[in-house]
């Protein structure tokens, strides 16, 4: 029997539910994944990615020594390498100086317009704040952002607008303090399963009530009293009809909404228009059940709402998380233990990465950069002379590939994302990446976007370096270092730290400080910047995480949010229009298309395609209602293809009454099917998220040997 | 319940709310008694015996993971009685069970002075490890069916219901429906069961392959179809 030579805490890498994983070492080889009993956030249970999906660590695809391309590469014919054959193995030193010298040599040529970095919703909050340091700092640019752009930036600006504050108001586990709650745009079971388990607890033992409002029969439709089958797109009508409902029939919270909202009348009148039977005509959920799942939610002591990427992933966005702020505003759900918004977000570490200002319009602690105040706060903090710092608001993730030109962008960073994945419109997203005239990888994989990279720098794993993940509950909670870094693998902060003192040097400009020694230093550094981070200290969170915010060194943390007030004073409502989605199903392309993702794999797939987790879910499947598939001839399991307006590509079916008719469903981890070579690249106008929700599709089945893979098959049995 | 409930453990008064267990309140006496099947977060079902004490005016001896404090119990935890019943359950465990990777019951044995020879005429149970999907293998001849993996598996955390009881008697297994392999059943390979497993019988693919002496790199090699021809060499060996 194998014995650990030690066992590790640290914090699971996958989703932003941040489980408390302890790592069974022998050697330098992670072999087994327990977790305590009395783990704060988990109490003792994991998923399948949290269990056994670390051994991506060891896979031998993982690149553990800098490269260069030995093919120099033009703007406008860069080409993807995947093969190792197409790279030159070099010393950390030659690679960050090559580094170094392209990317000054753009910045002075074209200036801060043509510098970009993506940072990193996986890595660390110290990561993440150095990353966007060094570009604000030394490049003066503010085009920083990262994937928080493609998932619930739409959730945060809702929230923003309506309340001040953008985190999930409850703690996850106040569920079971639920009587009634709403869940909606969520697959729980499989992108939050540690929180569906609570879920599912606060139901069946604590007499929980739940409404599933979703356009796909997902698992927690079994535990749920109402399913409220909207098609997508529809947020808007649905849950104003609720409003309504709630206003006609007096079940609207009068005390709350005099001492703590504004702007009622104005939001009232909007939603006149939103009878029962209006919204009934537009999203096919019958009147009665939205009457229904209205009195449930307002009748209600203790109710919260939880969503995810179902809400914000729409060209109306913004919109649609609004509806939901509404409804708590209206019925005072929101402020007290069980009450509350929450926004489950999605990666581990996604909350952290934009408090920690990997965001184009915010510095750290979403002070904006427009704001002069904070300007020269972060100027004087970070040694840059008065005015140094750029006022203007920088480019979204979308945008950033959006404006590589010659007079826009020229230059990417790339930490950890994976753009050719994750962004709508691939063979658009293709086209962007092929123009830029320098691109910097910095991963463990080569992916699909760091094929296209001049320069590739070997990043350590999350077991391989010591840092902090803020999770979806707001909870800073510590990642440790359990084995020492494959090959000459470095942490990320490392490897920005030593870049960023070498272009400061060529730059001459005074350092802004570069020299930590342990992470612990820059998430002090963060603290006295961000109010929220201050009382947050390595020391403090050595055994269990502090939610944020923590004002001050003796401040407990703080598990639900306004109790008091609001950040920004009042809660506004906000009326509302309904924006039917950009593009709606048509003759040519009947069906609505929606994508997600799956419980092994984990969103563009760069860590769980290179895992065992990818042999038990080896391939993406179409979601196709059984009805459909007999009208259009497709067997269980065989191949079709599935046509956009902007692209195509085959897969397997998975024949499902999961997905309704009309609707299908693709996960977008797949590489040999891409996802998002379908999706739209339409915009919300106010959050900037695409409409990764809807887009229209036609399928038709066609023969084996077409499918990427044949052998790829797996059969399962999960729901 | 604020209901409090005064009861004698091994002469020592205890006092503790209604509704606590004997082995909760010997546990808050500073007496611990051994338990195998009982797990502090899965539901207490008295299925192993071994945990059992001795209550005055009951005829039989008492699973304590389960039976409740009640006012004025007389309870003894260690009696000769009580030993007897818990080094017989060890013996016949040791008799049919390997237990080689069960340290805790192991110290039991120890403990008790346990005669793992006592039936040398027993059957091993002795069926063959399942290996049947990427991430974890099931090894029943180290099950001691103390049900915690059911249980996790079902309402305790879960509720995937994936696997139960099959057999009868000296067959009882833990197994899946049909015997269907795991990819093929409502397992999500949360790994629950894993977690709670207190003999080895389930235990992560990744480590059982190194026990076996493979290296990290040769694990790593090993593509979905090489592993699944290598699960079948240390079945045919045996």
């Amino acid at each position: 029997m194998l014995k650990p030579d030690r066992i590790v805490s640290t914090t699971c890498p996958y989703c932003g539910v941040g489980c408390n994983l302890q790592l069974h070492i022998q050697g330098d080889t992670i072999y087994k994944v327990t977790t305590p009993f009395d783990a704060p956030v988990n109490k003792g249970n994991l998923c399948v990615k949290g269990r056994f999906g670390y051994d991506f660590v060891y896979h031998p695809r993982r690149v553990t020594t800098p490269l260069i391309r030995k093919s120099p590469q033009q703007p406008g014919s860069r080409t993807q390498a995947f093969d190792r054959a197409e790279w030159r193995e070099v010393s950390w030193d030659e690679a960050l100086e090559y580094t170094a010298d392209r990317l000054v040599e753009i910045y002075q040529r074209d200036g801060a317009r043509a510098m970009a970095a993506y940072c990193c919703a996986k890595a660390t909050n110290e990561d993440n704040y150095l990353l966007q340091k060094m570009y604000r700092a030394l490049f003066r640019t503010n085009h920083i952002d990262h994937c928080t752009r493609l998932c619930h930036a739409a959730s945060v600006v809702a929230l923003q607008m309506a309340v001040g504050s953008s985190a999930m108001s409850n703690t996850a586990d106040e569920v079971v303090d639920n009587d009634v709650f709403i869940l909606t745009g969520s697959n729980t079971t499989e992108n939050h399963p540690i929180i569906a388990l609570q879920m599912k607890a606060a139901i069946q033992k604590h007499g929980a009530k739940l409404i599933v409002a979703d356009p796909r029969r997902i698992e927690m439709v079994d535990y749920a009293v109402l399913w409220l089958a909207q098609k997508p797109g529809t947020d808007v009508p649905l849950f104003s009809a609720m409003a309504h409902v709630i206003l006609k029939e007096n079940r609207y919270n009068q005390e709350f909404i005099d001492a703590r909202t504004e702007n009622f009348a104005e939001f009232a009148a909007s939603m006149e228009k939103f009878t029962p039977e209006y919204a009934e005509s537009i999203t096919g959920v019958s009147r009665d059940k939205i009457i229904e799942a209205a009195r449930l939610y307002a009748g209600a002591h203790n109710a919260a709402i939880y969503w995810s990427l179902g809400i914000p992933e729409h060209s109306h966005g913004t919109a649609n998380a609004l509806s939901l702020i509404n409804l708590a505003l209206l019925t005072g759900h929101i402020g007290r233990r069980g009450n509350g918004l929450n926004p489950l977000r999605g990666q581990n570490n996604v909350q952290g990465a934009s408090d920690s200002g990997a965001m184009p319009w915010h510095y750290p602690g979403y002070q904006s950069v427009a704001n002069e105040d904070a300007a020269q706060k972060f100027e004087r903090a970070w040694n840059i002379e008065p005015g140094g710092l750029n006022r203007k608001l920088g480019l979204t993730t979308t945008e950033i590939l959006g404006n590589v030109q010659p007079n826009g962008v020229r230059a990417l960073y790339i930490m950890g994302e994976n753009p050719m994945m994750s962004e709508p419109n691939l063979n658009h997203t293709r086209h962007q990446m092929e123009q830029l005239e320098f691109v910097v990888a910095q991963d463990l994989f080569i992916n699909e976007s760091g094929a296209f990279a001049d320069v590739f720098l070997p990043a350590a794993s999350w077991a391989e370096k010591e840092g902090t993940f803020t999770n979806t509950d707001r909870r800073v909670q510590r990642v440790r270092q359990a084995i020492s870094p494959r090959g000459q693998a470095r942490a990320d902060w490392q490897i920005v730290c030593d870049l960023a003192q070498r272009i400061e040097k060529r730059l001459g400009r005074p350092t802004a400080r570069w020299d930590y020694t342990h992470p612990a230093q820059v998430l002090e550094e963060m603290g006295s910047l961000v109010p929220e981070y201050a009382g947050v200290r390595y020391h403090r969170i050595e055994n269990l995480g502090l939610q944020v915010p923590v004002l001050d060194d003796e401040h407990p943390g703080t598990p639900f949010l306004f109790a008091e007030s609001f950040p920004r004073g009042r809660g506004k409502f906000h009326p509302l229009e309904y924006v039917p989605s950009a593009e709606m199903p048509d003759d040519d392309y009947p069906f609505i298309l929606t994508t997600g993702r799956v419980l092994e794999h984990w969103h563009g797939g760069t860590l769980t395609r290179n895992s065992g987790l990818n042999d038990l879910w080896p391939e993406a499947l179409i979601e196709i209602n059984p009805e459909d598939a007999a009208r259009l001839g497709v067997a269980p399991n065989g191949p079709v293809r599935v046509t956009s307006r902007r692209g195509t590509i085959v897969l397997r079916a998975r024949v499902t009454s999961k997905a309704v008719r009309g609707v299908v469903f693709i996960p977008f981890f797949y590489g040999p099917a891409a996802a998002n070579l379908l999706t739209n690249d339409v915009v919300d106008p106010q959050a900037k998220i695409p409409e990764y929700k809807v887009s229209a599709v036609r399928i038709t089945p066609v023969e084996e040997s077409e499918l990427p893979d044949p052998q790829a098959f797996q059969s399962r049995g999960r729901y | 319940m604020s209901e409090s409930i005064s009861l004698t453990i091994n002469g020592q008064p205890v006092t503790v709310p209604a509704g606590t267990t004997l082995l909760k309140a010997a546990e808050q006496a500073g007496i611990s008694i051994p338990t195998i099947c009982y797990h502090d977060y899965c539901t207490a079902n008295g299925l192993c015996r071994l945990c059992v004490v001795e209550v005055e005016g009951s005829r039989t001896l008492v699973a304590s993971c389960v039976a409740k404090a009640a006012p004025n119990m007389q309870v003894q935890t260690h009696s000769e009685r009580v030993l007897r019943a818990r080094r017989t359950v060890l013996e016949m465990l040791e008799a049919s069970v390997d237990l080689s990777e069960a340290p805790e019951i192991q110290a039991f044995s120890q403990e008790l002075n346990a005669d793992p020879q006592r039936f040398p005429d027993a059957e091993k149970r002795q069926p063959p490890v399942v290996d049947d999907n990427p991430m974890y293998v099931r090894d029943y001849a180290k099950c001691v069916l103390c049900w915690r993996c059911v249980q996790v598996c079902a309402e305790d955390a879960q509720y995937t219901f994936a696997i139960n009881f099959t057999g009868r008697g000296f067959e009882t297994q833990i197994g899946t429906f049909f015997e269907k392999p795991l990819p093929d059943t409502s397992c999500v390979f949360c790994g629950q069961c894993v977690g709670v497993c207190p003999t080895n019988a389930l235990k992560p693919k990744r480590q059982w392959l190194m026990e076996q002496g493979y290296s990290t790199d040769e694990i790593m090699d090993m593509t979905r179809t090489e592993r699944r021809r290598r699960k079948r060499a240390p079945l045919s060996a045996e």
